[in-house]
């Protein structure tokens, strides 16, 4: 006769293995964060960094809600917002800087957006959570438009149009950091950063993070067992919203600016897509959603003002396709590779690749071809040399075989692993 | 009494052309349980192809074009794609139709430009019809009228009086059970979805010139039908159509009212020229809407005439 407990003993993971699974990723990622600015990076570049830096921990903050806790949000960034605004105006208090503001430091503005952002959720979420699925997507959908369009009501508390903006370098220093120029608020973005990982990725281990994902999977269950699944889920909220508001904080500091814009619809969305091509399965998903995101956002557009469709069709293509996002993609590779079955898959995956690369070699030809026609400047693609114009007839033979050849050997791959 | 006649009228179309919308919408989520978000997306395309369309012909070929090409589009969507999304659960298929009316903003972008197109009153109905109190009404309102109305009565007989409307009514419910009678429930799914988002289109055509006709109508609609159909009840047409009206009214009705918060708090001591005083009811009607939903789905679930909770 076996004893239960021993069995369960047996299945726990080794000191080793915890340190190696839970301690070391956080070792990195603290010496990939340190490791950074000895590479030198442009301005720009800095701030390019920062701000993935805040959408990492928005788009961890979102998956608190999205993936642990299978609540759909479409209003999250009001929260992000609301602990923004609250981090401007005590900046603004602090620059003022009479009695106890006065002894604030600026580096702590994350902590205050962090403290907004929890009363936020606390107080919208008291009604919200009441319900799961659809209908709680559909009130903050509300909530969302609600607290959007109240922005732009009351000019006092979030100044209209303009928005409310403030200055990073008043109130007494910390760590030595002015905060003037951009690689000092890299200092201080990447520790609220790593906070930010530390603490949404402490929250996943505790009861009440093990909770949400019961609660997730089965609410009747976990009723059952004694818990109310209502208040997990207010209590998540309020996390999720805390973490949120931290963000808010640390954009608060590297823009110095928030606008009633923040609070839409818009950046709701814009989260909501980084954190699902990222993958929403994962701990680390958000964080490759935010990167990527944050990267093309900036960048793409440079390129191409075709980049909101790209992106559109990327996440369509994630949610079709790849339900577990880029960190699906990563970790299945992984586990591919370390199981040493690379010699069975190769053939499928070069297959694959293959044909992602002539259906995306159609798919940018037909979109940038399209939008020159739109603007009706005459202007024409002109990739490689070749002249792409909408006369020519390879610039129709670019769109349409590839992209047939390349359906053609993509779902011949997706059957030959099937087998 | 002016005000009122003239809110009362206008409210009534606007609730009829939300109804347009959101029966579509409803017929779609109490067949799939999906909340379609591109719903507003194929709205918009129906007044682009109208644009489009009457451009070449004319107004009275578009009207009847223009909603049977966005029906089609809609079901090679949910033949092509939501079908296949399907298998992964609702909040992945919620996702693929945002993503999708992602994708109909940037298409619409590229095909008709960022700014609005001169979609415009066709010159047979760009008359006054008659006049009130000393102002003209326009005809082509009336006639949205009577075009919504024909459409609800011929939904209400489709649905309600023929063997068709029998089947689609047993599919929504029991879907194996009309699948094992030997009807291809997947072909009824495709048609239904069809059939909505045309009628989304037609929404489009006779509103798009009502309205304007820009890249941003997609957004400023979506949402408000997402308010008709859950205060109505999810998968209530009749609810739905109670609410629309609802909506309608109160926000056209918000904006003819000139008063600000401080004439109607004043006995509580809100100074008029304070932030909170200043605030028009006719500034707030944007938000009215989302204020009813929020208010519905705490106190009441189920929506006005919902039969079961969302």
């Amino acid at each position: 006769m076996t004893d239960m407990t021993a069995t369960y003993a047996a299945l726990e993971p080794t000191r080793a293995e915890k340190f190696r699974q839970r301690t070391v990723p956080l070792i990195l990622f603290a010496v990939v964060l340190l490791v950074i600015p000895l590479f030198n990076p442009s301005r720009s570049m800095v701030t390019l960094l920062n701000h993935m830096g805040i959408t990492i921990v928005f788009a961890l903050s979102y998956n608190m809600l999205l993936g642990r806790a299978g609540l759909l949000s479409f209003g999250h960034a009001v929260y992000m917002g609301l602990g923004g605004y609250f981090a401007v105006h005590v900046m603004n208090w602090v620059a003022e800087g009479s009695g106890f503001w006065g002894a604030v430091p600026i580096f702590s503005m994350p902590a205050f957006g962090f403290g907004a952002g929890a009363l936020a959720g606390a107080i919208i979420g008291w009604p919200s959570c009441r319900r799961s699925g659809t209908p709680f997507a559909m009130i903050s959908l509300g909530v969302a438009e609600l607290v959007a369009a109240a922005g732009f009501m009351f000019d006092s508390l979030f100044g209209g149009e303009m928005g409310i903006s403030a200055d990073r370098m008043g109130g007494p220093e910390f760590a030595g950091l002015s905060l003037g120029p951009v690689d000092e608020v890299y200092w201080f973005i990447a520790f609220w950063t790593f906070i930010g990982v530390l603490g949404t990725y402490a929250f996943t281990r505790t009861p009440l993070g093990k909770l949400s994902e019961a609660t997730r999977d089965n609410p009747e269950r976990v009723e059952f067992v004694g818990y109310n699944p209502q208040r997990v889920r207010y209590l998540v909220f309020i996390f999720a919203g805390a973490f949120a508001g931290m963000a808010g904080g640390m954009s608060a500091v590297q823009d110095e600016i928030f606008t009633p814009e923040s609070l839409s619809l818009i950046p709701s969305g814009a989260i909501l897509i980084a954190t699902y091509v990222g993958g929403i399965r994962y701990f680390t998903g958000p964080i490759m959603g935010a990167i990527v995101m944050t990267y093309m956002g900036s960048n793409l557009s440079d390129y191409t003002v075709g980049w909101l469709l790209y992106l559109g069709l990327m996440f369509v293509g994630v949610v079709m396709f790849l339900p577990n996002g880029i960190a699906g993609i990563v970790y299945g590779t992984a586990d591919t590779l370390r199981a040493g079955r690379l010699g069975e898959v190769w053939q499928s995956w070069l297959l694959r690749l293959a044909g992602l690369a002539l259906i995306a070699t159609s798919v940018i030809t037909i979109v940038e071809v399209a939008f020159r026609w739109s603007e009706g400047y005459g202007e024409v693609f002109e990739p490689f040399g070749l002249h792409l114009g909408t006369d020519n007839p390879l610039t129709w033979a670019l769109g349409v075989l590839p992209l047939v050849l390349g359906v053609v050997m993509v779902m011949k791959a997706a059957k030959g692993e099937s087998k | 009494m002016e005000t009122l006649v003239f809110a009362l009228l206008n409210g009534v179309i606007y609730g009829l052309l939300l109804f347009m919308l959101s029966s579509g919408l409803t017929l779609i989520f109490s067949m799939m349980g999906v909340l379609n978000f591109a719903h507003a997306s194929f709205y918009m395309l129906g007044a682009y192809l109208a644009f489009t369309i009457m451009e070449g012909t004319s107004f009275w070929i578009a009207l009847f074009l223009a909603p049977v090409l966005v029906g089609l589009v809609g079901m090679v969507v949910e033949r092509y794609g939501l079908r296949r999304v399907h298998a992964q659960g609702h909040v992945a298929e919620l996702l693929f139709t945002f993503g999708l009316a992602y994708l109909i903003d940037e298409v619409v972008k590229i095909f008709w430009g960022r700014t609005a197109v001169n979609y415009r009153v066709p010159e047979l109905l760009d008359f006054p019809l008659f006049t009130l109190y000393g102002a003209q009404y326009p005809a082509y309102r009336i006639f949205i009228l009577f075009v919504a109305a024909f459409m609800l009565v011929a939904l209400w007989y489709l649905l309600k009086k023929t063997r068709a409307g029998l089947i689609i009514q047993a599919a929504l419910t029991h879907p194996h059970m009309v699948g094992s009678l030997g009807h291809n429930v997947p072909l009824i799914f495709m048609s239904v979805f069809g059939v909505g988002c045309a009628l989304a289109g037609l929404a489009g055509v006779i509103g798009g010139n009502y309205f304007v006709t820009d890249p941003a109508m997609a957004v400023q609609m979506g949402p408000i039908v997402f308010v008709v159909v859950v205060v109505g009840g999810l998968g209530s047409l009749e609810g739905a159509f109670v609410a629309a009206m609802l909506i309608g009214l109160l926000q056209t009705s918000a904006i003819s009212i000139n008063a600000s918060l401080a004439d109607i708090f004043g006995f509580l001591g809100l100074g008029p020229h304070t932030e909170v005083g200043e605030i028009t009811i006719a500034s707030m009607a944007p938000m009215l809407p989302f204020l009813l939903l929020v208010l519905i789905l705490m106190i009441r679930p189920r929506g006005l005439m919902g039969e079961r909770e969302v």
